[in-house]
């Protein structure tokens, strides 16, 4: 967080950081005090634009045309780092000659596949030389070879398994052209395909102008180099699209091609919105991965250990992925103890598989559909918080049990009593057969553990008091669960219950029955089993074992007890160290703050420049050094060279600083990985008046969609009916409040503070339908209509986009209905459909199409009549918005 | 007048002998504010915690008399918000305090149009009970293949991103033994 005020230039774009990380900001405004260029991409103007030395109003969804043409200007003036990008990107990398791209195909890359709605992504690999003779294990890849199809990919959610590096690829010798003019390079495919991403286009597809697009351009490249870095900011204004994960693959793209990666005051910074939201991916409670980024197993893909090993991980490809086994088998080993063994291939068998998305939506869908029986919710309130909340206040009137562990009563606990259902009239409280369990949570002041925060840095927090009443953590209520369910199977003989029975179930607690905290975070870090050191615990991930003779929970966080000592609890105070302060807390991997922190070194080793020192090649005592934990094996030598087809970490190149990529390299065309295409191609929101200026492609061809009565949308794009909804609609966040209100609705300072739901639009789209400031307004989208204040500012700017001005509506998605709040109101988030990224499996909420007219909604069944009239005046089907790939009769339309 | 004020404490007169030109200062403060003391100063202990709003990881103090929290504020140790806190950091004093929060186990039996209280240790058995009885209903060993599945997909559990990594590890590793995979929290969204 601090590296910002080492930026020479910082662009925040999809992130309200003033507003949203307010702390976080003094960063940004430290380095705009050293004279650092700041910019804000965002459709509001707010408090991070009022500090910026400029505000560009974006439409929403756009963002790729406006990073796809800064890629343009960068590649066609020659303004890119080219020795960083010659050395340590993949851009003189050779593609397979069979790629077809986007510019080729109207839209589509090579590989799509109309039936499943996926791509198939073999035409994307890397070109290879099939020369005879050559004996290099590279050349055939193991199972992993086999490329997985799109569809399968996607409903694992695979796109989540690179949070800590890049995907395993079926060799390591790759062609290359480092003249970059081979027209099968990276270089030469990034070149063409961007090629009609122009300021022109900007101005029309994002309505940005010309010279403001010539500013941010201006701003960028000139702030980064060997002299300077530039870094990007972003929030869920990025990821919350169908297109999410390529939103920020095109602003990695750029940053690799100005050479702002792994150096300081560069990258791109995610800002999250939980305490620990980084954690809980780390260490995942999420369907698709086990800790450390490790995949779930899935059946038909790992239905044997083999198959699980390589497909995980291949010993042939460069990197630290190339030990993913030792990470499997140490996590195996820190679950099921001496039941796992080499024989039994760790108790492989013992996890359960995968079968398709298991997501947090496609869980709802299953309770409407009677399939969920009970529910867990751990600090989440998906009535207010999730996309649709009609859809998930009707899936939980389903369950036969639901469990809500929560500080206060929230929505998601009364719905049964006080929804905006029961008000409507659609469900009736003494027909929910739903049982309902509320237990009260434990704060953060009273019990200890590890926050995981947004740059990975886990920190300690202490217990101060005893949890009042009934509340309890949830570590002592999973434990004391776990405990009773063993109790309850003890006597079974049932081979099914041998997981749960076999299980490494037994932590020390204190007097008040809460398991000791550290005993756990020992686990996770993984300790030795056997020789001379059994008992201790491991000091690197690089110590682990596939042999069973090492235990580990979470790979990435080994390190963090080392020595026996809890890291996450290092307090030297700031003032006492240097900006990087590594003696604060503790960063996985290996306390690193700056990953791929190589690359802040020439090739040779030896800074880029004295200013932009950071970790550097110590010629003397022939190690790596600097300000931070070199990201590097500390004594390979900037020189070193392995053997043709050497694997694993001495695979890599002492200048290859991408280390936990399968070749080395920064991937400016991703060969592998991306469900939606190795290149960010620009598609338009899955509801969009506008529409797609650049291809005949409406929106992302593989995006996940669910035709359903209860999930209509919008046409878009000039389709008939898609004047009924004719304005952008986007959500955010205000600093008083956080997410759905659980923390702060029920606080009497925050309350007070942002008492009321209200809407921002601008004094345009006021006059032009008669929305009063301080009046109320009705906003319909095609699932439902909800009423807020009306806020008119000059905040919004009506944007001029395909020849048409397009207003935008912004909606803060705090409030609920409810009766236990101390403020309640309408849910922005009942507006939303659900359409996922294919990648991550993760809602657009951050651009739909709705129409705004003053006054508040109707009432009861009023309410249902005016949605559903909205609906038949549109036209709106199961199937509008839900065909993937655009038919050509509305291609020429 | 009052006869214990004397010219000495003439307002002018005060300003001049505290060096209180201003008259911002010592000079205008009354009885009752001079006889205040701050809450973090009279506090048995200082704990050092973490904010639990965002993920921007604040660094907190936590205030504690008589066992009970009576402040929150910045840490100035930490190097990332050096004692800032932003106005949801700041209230969460009310977070633990709340009037609000609730302290009680509450039980809602199917249909019902009221809670009703439980006891908290009777309301975990019952869990439990569903738990093991819901798995052993809708068991799933092997799919149309025969391929092994081993899992229920009638127990999904949503939440996280604002518990410990402790907690989470605990949460992961028994819903996995168990054979739940709809295992999901905000991270999703």
């Amino acid at each position: 967080m601090q590296d910002l005020s080492n930026a020479d230039c910082i662009v925040i774009q999809g992130s309200n950081m003033a507003e949203c990380h307010p702390v976080a900001y003094q960063w940004v405004m430290e380095a705009r005090l050293k004279g650092a260029r700041v910019i804000h991409i965002d459709p509001r103007f707010t408090r991070t634009s009022a500090t910026a030395d400029k505000h560009i109003p974006i439409r929403a969804g756009s963002d790729v045309v406006l990073l796809g043409a800064l890629i343009n200007h960068i590649i066609s003036n020659e303004l890119y780092f080219k020795e960083y990008v010659v050395a340590y990107t993949n851009a003189a990398t050779l593609v397979s000659p069979e790629f077809q791209d986007t510019e080729d195909l109207d839209g589509l890359f090579s590989g799509y596949d109309d039936e499943k709605g996926s791509y198939k992504q073999d035409t994307w690999a890397y070109a290879s030389a099939d020369g005879e003779g050559d004996e290099s294990p590279g050349t055939i890849g193991g199972p992993a070879a086999v490329h997985e199809h799109g569809q399968t990919e996607s409903e694992r959610s695979a796109g989540e398994q690179h949070g800590s590096g890049g995907p395993a690829l079926e060799h390591a010798r790759v062609l290359r052209d480092e003249t970059l003019q081979d027209p099968n390079t990276v270089f030469q495919i990034l070149k063409r395909h961007y090629s009609r991403y122009t300021p022109e286009m900007v101005a029309d597809a994002c309505g940005i102008s010309v010279d403001d697009f010539h500013y941010l351009a201006e701003a960028v490249t000139e702030n980064s180099g060997r002299e300077r870095t530039t870094a990007f900011v972003y929030a869920v204004g990025w990821t919350q699209h169908t297109l999410g994960a390529q939103f920020i693959r095109t602003a990695a793209i750029v940053q690799l091609l100005l050479g702002n990666m792994g150096r300081p005051g560069g990258g791109i910074m995610a800002l999250r919105g939980h305490a620990s939201i980084q954690g809980s991916t780390d260490i995942p409670t999420l369907y698709n991965l086990l800790p450390g980024y490790l995949a779930m197993p899935v059946a038909g893909l790992h239905d044997t250990w083999e198959a699980y090993l390589g497909a995980i991980a291949n010993k042939e490809q460069k990197g630290f992925w190339a030990n993913a086994d030792t990470y499997a088998v140490s996590l195996l080993k820190a679950w099921w103890g001496k039941a796992a063994t080499a024989e039994n291939n760790w108790r492989f068998d013992y996890l359960p598989r995968l079968s398709g998305a298991h997501g947090t939506y496609q869980t709802t869908m299953a309770m409407l559909d009677g399939e969920v029986e009970g529910y867990f919710l751990l600090g989440q309130n998906p009535a207010v918080g999730s996309a649709h909340g009609r859809m998930q206040r009707r899936a939980m009137s389903h369950l036969k049990w639901l469990v809500v562990r929560d500080f206060n009563m929230i929505e998601s606990a009364t719905f049964w009593k006080d929804g905006p259902e029961i008000v409507s009239g659609e469900l009736v409280t003494e027909d929910i057969e739903t049982e309902v369990f509320f237990l009260p949570a434990a704060a953060h002041t009273e019990k200890s553990g590890s926050f995981t925060q947004t740059q990975r840095m886990l920190q300690w927090h202490h217990q101060a008091v005893q949890p009042p009443g009934d509340c309890q953590s949830e570590l002592q209520f999973f434990y004391e669960l776990g405990r009773r369910v063993r109790e309850l199977l003890a006597d079974s003989t049932d081979e099914r219950d041998r997981p749960l029975l076999d299980l490494t179930w037994d932590y020390p607690t204190d007097g008040h029955g809460e398991p000791d905290a550290e005993a756990v975070l020992a686990e996770i870090n993984g300790r030795h089993l056997t020789g001379d050191k059994a008992g201790q615990p491991l000091s690197s991930y690089t110590e682990m074992k596939a042999d069973g003779s090492t235990e580990g929970g979470c790979w990435i966080y080994t390190g963090v007890y080392a020595d026996g000592v809890n890291h996450a609890a290092n307090r030297k105070p700031g003032r006492e160290q240097d900006l990087t302060a590594l003696e604060w807390g503790w960063a996985w991997p290996a306390n690193r703050r700056i990953l791929y922190n190589r690359a802040s070194a020439d090739p040779d080793g030896k800074p880029w420049s004295e200013r932009k020192k950071y970790v550097w090649w110590d010629e003397e005592q022939g190690r790596w050094t600097g300000h931070d934990v070199p990201d590097f094996v500390p004594d390979k030598a900037p020189t070193y060279r392995p053997e043709p087809g050497t694997g694993g970490p001495a695979g890599l190149a002492g200048d290859d600083p991408f280390v936990m990529q399968a070749d080395g390299k920064g991937w400016l065309f991703t060969p592998k990985g991306m469900l939606d295409g190795p290149l960010p191609t620009h598609y338009e929101p899955q509801e969009s008046p506008v529409r797609n200026p650049l291809y005949g492609q409406q929106s992302n061809p593989a995006r996940k969609v669910f035709p359903r009565k209860d999930n209509l949308w919008s046409p878009s794009g000039g389709e008939r009916g898609s004047e009924v909804y004719p304005f952008v609609f986007t959500t955010y966040r205000l600093t008083e409040h956080h997410t759905a209100g659980g923390m702060s609705r029920w606080l009497p300072y925050l309350a007070e503070l942002q008492p009321e739901f209200f809407c921002e639009v601008s004094p345009e789209l006021a006059a032009e339908r008669g929305l009063e400031n301080g009046g109320w307004a009705t906003i319909v989208s095609a699932r439902t209509a909800i009423e807020a204040r009306v806020l008119v500012t000059e905040r919004m700017t009506p944007l001029v986009v395909g020849g048409h001005t397009i207003h935008q509506v912004g909606l803060p998605y705090h409030w609920g209905v409810g009766k236990e709040a101390l403020v309640s109101g309408d849910a922005a988030n009942d507006l939303l459909g659900v359409a996922l990224d294919p990648n991550v499996q993760i809602q657009e909420s951050k651009a739909g199409s709705c129409d705004i007219v003053a006054g508040r909604r109707p009432q009861g069944e009023a309410l249902l009549r005016l949605v559903e009239e909205y609906q038949s005046r549109a036209g709106s089907t199961v199937m509008t918005g839900n065909v993937l790939v655009t038919p050509p009769e509305e291609e020429s339309r | 007048m009052d006869p214990k004020q004397t010219f000495l404490s003439w307002p002018v007169v005060r300003q001049v002998r505290s060096g209180d030109f201003l008259g911002r200062g010592p000079s205008v403060t009354s009885k009752r504010t001079r006889e205040l003391t701050p809450r973090t100063v009279t506090a048995d202990r200082v704990v050092q915690s973490v904010c639990p709003y965002c993920a921007v990881g604040c660094g907190q103090r936590v205030f504690v008399k008589d066992e009970r929290v009576v402040q929150i504020e910045g840490d100035p140790d930490s190097p990332v918000s050096r004692g800032r806190l932003c106005p949801k950091g700041s209230a969460s004093e009310q977070l633990v305090n709340s009037p609000g929060r609730q302290r009680k186990a509450l039980y809602r039996r199917p249909g019902a149009a009221d809670w009703e209280p439980i006891e908290l240790s009777k309301a975990v058995e019952m869990i439990a009970q569903r738990f093991v009885d819901t798995r052993r209903r809708t068991w799933q060993d092997h799919d149309e293949h025969g391929r092994p599945l081993r899992r229920t997909m009638a127990i999904a559990s949503l939440g996280g991103a604002t518990l410990d990594n402790e907690e989470n590890y605990l949460i992961k590793k028994l819903f996995t033994a168990a054979g739940a995979i709809q295992i999901e929290n905000q991270a999703r969204i």
